[in-house]
């Protein structure tokens, strides 16, 4: 799974009202390369929770994003370090084994070869 | 014809490890499968601008679908219940990430993140109860619930479904309108029982998001949006915005107004209607 899911994924248990983000207990990590496209990082930098995604690179053991989240005119730049960084981090860090922990319930959704397993037990619908 | 897999045994036990190869392995299939998410891309109308897009491939299955979309150049989640037929993806390496879930269970996603959805051959399964907690309506609910609620605002959701009866269509159909979505049905070859191939094309929001090029907000809004859904060939069925049921009573009954109305009413058609009196509309009396 990559933080791009990551970074969409909610806990969807029954009462549940902030299940997001997911806590990422990582035993695996994995990168996979992938096609740098500037124009699909732009168009989903808006959809994405900057905290999130920071909290969860550094969860995956990636620290070069910076803290806070930076403005349009770094993204609209020319200059492609940031959106490098940005792209590794989203699309080429796969989390294979380990586990998604649900912020209010601490419900551990298990991930294995790369699927997290988002089922939920018959009373948690 | 052969029975329908989904009479046979829910979803999850159904597709296991040996069916799960040999429905990747069949030629027949693969083809068929990429032709109908070629054709479910197209409903989907995403803007011609080469970015690529965000979407939601539903009942992934092996990512036979999947992987129309990645030739598309998109970015996709796919979501399955089968362990087995996620695992025949994983081995064929698709580009998507995958996730293991039940859509019946409502799609876990933040507002608004997605920018479409496609789904080949699986709406159909939810009419289905294979356990005694399954209501089919209410995980139609829950899905359709949730699935309007991650996707963006104009975005489209494309359903290949084959519904069992028309009773079974209805249903799909109309949980889906009270989700909120706007839309309806196209049919591909619908004079050939073979061919014949229906897609539910689902409208979030009311944003046009094929009209992309150039086109001035405006007056003549609503009449661009018509005639887009004609090029598509797309039916109506009802939408969104259709006036609601009068609310026939109150807590008195009807009313003695109300019953005179209609009795006029009756008497204008020519029918045989009681003459009025001063006990017209009223209510009998506990004992009667």
């Amino acid at each position: 799974m990559r933080l791009i899911t990551h970074n969409m994924l909610s806990c969807n248990i029954k009462g549940v009202t902030n299940g997001f983000p997911l806590k990422i207990e990582a035993e695996k990590v994995v990168e996979k390369e992938v096609d740098f496209n500037p124009d699909f990082l732009r168009h989903m930098f808006a959809k994405i929770e900057w905290k999130a995604l920071v909290e969860a690179a550094r969860s995956m053991g990636y620290a070069e994003l910076p803290e806070d989240s930076p403005d349009a005119t770094v993204i609209d730049s020319a200059d492609e370090t940031f959106l490098r960084k940005l792209h590794h981090a989203l699309l080429e860090l796969h989390l294979e084994e380990g586990a998604l922990v649900c912020p209010e319930t601490g419900r551990k959704f298990p991930v294995n070869k790369g699927i997290p397993n988002m089922l939920l037990h018959e009373d948690e619908v | 014809m052969s029975s329908r897999p989904e009479f046979l045994a829910p979803p999850e036990i159904f597709y296991d490890d040996s069916e799960a190869r040999k429905y990747t392995s069949s030629s027949r299939i693969v083809e068929i499968q990429a032709r109908l998410s070629e054709r479910a891309l197209e409903l989907l109308a995403l803007p011609e601008d080469d970015v690529p897009r965000f979407l939601l491939d539903i009942g992934c299955g092996s990512g036979l679908s999947g992987e129309t979309i990645s030739e598309n150049g998109h970015q996709w989640i796919g979501l399955d219940i089968s362990a087995s037929m996620l695992n025949v993806a994983v081995e064929r390496e698709v580009e998507g990430d995958l996730l293991l879930g039940d859509m019946g269970q409502g799609l876990g996603f933040r507002a608004g993140v997605i920018d479409g959805a496609i789904s080949i051959s699986a709406v159909q399964w939810l009419c289905n109860a294979d356990k005694s907690s399954h209501e089919p309506r209410l995980r139609l609910k829950a899905f359709f619930g949730s699935l309007y609620r991650c996707l963006s605002r104009g975005a489209r959701a494309v359903f290949q479904v084959y519904p069992e009866s028309i009773a079974q269509r209805e249903l799909i159909l109309r949980q889906a309108l009270q989700a909120g979505f706007g839309g309806g049905l196209v049919v591909d070859y619908p004079h050939s029982t073979k061919k014949r191939k229906e897609f539910l094309v689902l409208t979030c929001g009311s944003v046009p998001t094929s009209i992309n090029d150039g086109h001035k907000e405006g007056d003549s809004d609503d009449d661009d949006d018509d005639s887009e859904e004609e090029e598509n060939g797309m039916v109506c069925v009802s939408d969104r915005s259709r006036p609601r049921k009068k609310q026939r009573t109150n807590k008195k009954g009807k009313g003695r107004e109300w019953v005179l109305r209609k009795k006029e009413q009756s008497r204008r058609k020519g029918n045989d209607v009681p003459a009025d009196s001063k006990y017209t509309a009223r209510k009998r009396k506990s004992r009667f």
